[in-house]
């Protein structure tokens, strides 16, 4: 079959689930995909539980809605809990393990912990947390290469934000060693 | 590729419109289509356009009358209750055969309902809305770059028709967002110059324009009636659009558009995949409605099913398509729900028993 794969990115508003999304998708795009991103736009607010659908595929996207996806980032409790049945057997789960616990987890996905707010929080930014995940995202799931994922987040930054360049790439490198060391040891 | 830039619908919706001439936007914000008014506000003084936030919808529509009297292109946006209040002026610019492009995304009612996708405004835009014999030219596009295309294409349809154009799409159309390319889009079509009617061209022109919608002799009011008659029967005969797959050795047809008939295209696949042949047609204009693929089904067809988000609307066309040549079942959504592909599966397994 051809490629096609489906995610869902859900945590508190604020923790930049959407804009996570929206750089798979841009990044996917980039690379010749066609792409879909869609957000829950229900009353959700700051500090409330937001997500977001993407979908990846070399061919057309006819449905935008995602039942079942391929791969769950999930940054807070309370969407590991509405999202975790979800998730696809065989898929991927990648979660946030400073904010969420996962007891008895399922044991027909693959799963991996990244400690996201850790992360930022040593670099000196918590809210570059989204983006350590997005690196490890870059290593464990085929959503969009780590070449082009890098290069969309500095597109995205553009040159009024440069100066936060800098930070964003090695949130997404430490990102990265995560998803390389969960690589490894599968 | 290269050309294509990843939007959220209501951006690209707004951009297309400036691509297509539109100088003029008078909006009102309303979920989920504040995009629109937002993009208009930063784009439109780029181009020499004007932006204004009017101090209601039923301001704004009133506002569009004036400037599509001057013959500049105008657009105007709002979502389900918002275009309820446009309604009355929208039916005076109907009236006066003036141009502009109205885009509905669509949110659940009825009332101030919800602010999540439905399709519960067919009736309203494709049967009135407004009082009096009038009708909008409706266009449901069913991706981010169709809607552009679409767009495009409305502003000379509003123009060569001189009758308002509607874009009826939703609040899922109007939050995702997709890789979408700015092409132009030619209608071919001779567009009669503005100046023949719009007011301020009285020196090239030679004498005055009035435009009205008020006639209060009867023989005139009727007579008026019956230009604006033929000008909805030549649109009955140029601009039904409609895109059907799989349809020709179908047993089942699915009716939807919009964000519906993308969920319903990929049931219509897992369907297939199961060996039960399914097929679908998306009605890309809803008036005029394409009645022709319904009342020319092939023999194999023995249901239609139509899906929408709403409580059956559009079902009441197709049923006038299919004449009860075959059974006409329904499965919906409504209030902010979606059917999903399962659904749809489940609802057309149950059609054909």
């Amino acid at each position: 079959m051809s490629f096609y794969r489906e995610m869902i990115a859900a945590g508190f508003g604020g923790q930049g689930i959407m804009l996570l999304g929206q750089i798979v998708a841009h990044a996917a795009m980039n690379e010749g995909k066609n792409v879909m991103w869609i957000p829950s736009y229900g009353p959700e607010m700051r500090g409330g539980t937001a997500n977001c659908s993407v979908i990846v595929s070399d061919g057309e996207i006819a449905s935008p809605l995602v039942s079942f996806p391929d791969v769950l980032v999930i940054m807070n409790q309370p969407s590991l809990t509405k999202f975790v049945n979800r998730l696809k057997e065989g898929g991927t789960l990648i979660y946030n393990a400073d904010l969420v616990t996962y007891d008895n987890p399922r044991d027909d996905i693959n799963i991996v912990k990244v400690n996201a707010n850790s992360i930022a929080l040593e670099l000196g930014n918590e809210r570059v947390a989204n983006i350590a995940v997005l690196g490890v995202l870059a290593e464990v799931t085929d959503m969009a290469s780590a070449d082009a994922l890098k290069e969309t987040v500095q597109e995205i930054l553009g040159a009024k934000k440069a100066h936060l360049l800098e930070i964003n790439m090695k949130a997404f490198e430490k990102g990265q060693e995560v998803g390389k060391q969960y690589v490894a040891q599968a | 590729m290269s050309n294509r830039v990843l939007m959220k619908g209501n951006e690209a919706f707004a951009e297309a419109a400036v691509q297509a001439g539109c100088k003029y936007f008078f909006g009102y914000p309303i979920t989920p289509q504040n995009e629109i008014p937002e993009y208009m506000s930063k784009r439109l003084p780029e181009v020499g356009g004007v932006y204004l936030q009017a101090e209601s919808e039923v301001a704004g529509i009133n506002m569009i009358f004036g400037a599509a009297g001057t013959g500049f292109r105008t657009l105007i946006s709002s979502s389900s209750p918002g275009i309820s209040l446009m309604s009355e002026g929208i039916s005076y610019i109907a009236a006066a055969e003036l141009p502009c492009v109205i885009i509905n995304v669509m949110r659940g009612g009825p009332g101030l309902g919800g602010i999540l996708p439905a399709q519960s405004d067919y009736f309203q835009a494709t049967k009135g809305g407004g009082h009096g014999d009038y009708r909008l030219l409706v266009l449901a596009p069913g991706s981010l770059q169709e809607a552009t295309e679409f767009i495009m294409m409305a502003f000379d349809l509003t123009e060569f028709y001189r009758n308002p154009v509607m874009i009826l799409t939703d609040g899922f159309m109007g939050q995702m967002m997709e890789a979408v390319e700015f092409k132009k889009v030619k209608l071919g079509y001779d567009i009669p110059d503005v100046k023949e009617w719009a007011v301020g061209y009285m020196a090239e022109r030679g004498k005055r324009t009035l435009l009205k919608s008020l006639s209060l002799d009867p023989e005139v009011l009727e007579q008026h009636n019956q230009k604006l008659q033929k000008k909805y029967r030549l649109m009955e005969e140029k601009e039904v659009r409609f895109e059907s797959a799989n349809v020709d050795d179908a047993e089942i047809v699915i009716a939807a558009y919009g964000t519906t008939a993308r969920i319903a295209k990929s049931a219509v696949k897992k369907l297939r995949d199961q060996g039960i042949k399914a097929g679908i047609i998306r009605p890309q204009s809803l008036y005029p409605f394409p009645y022709k693929p319904f009342s020319e089904l092939p023999e194999s067809v023995k249901h239609v099913l139509v899906v929408e988000m709403s409580c059956g609307q559009m079902v009441e066309d197709v049923e006038l398509g299919v004449s009860r040549k075959v059974p006409v079942s329904f499965y919906g959504r409504c209030g902010g729900m979606a059917p999903s592909v399962e659904e749809i599966e489940q609802a057309a397994k149950k059609a054909l028993g």
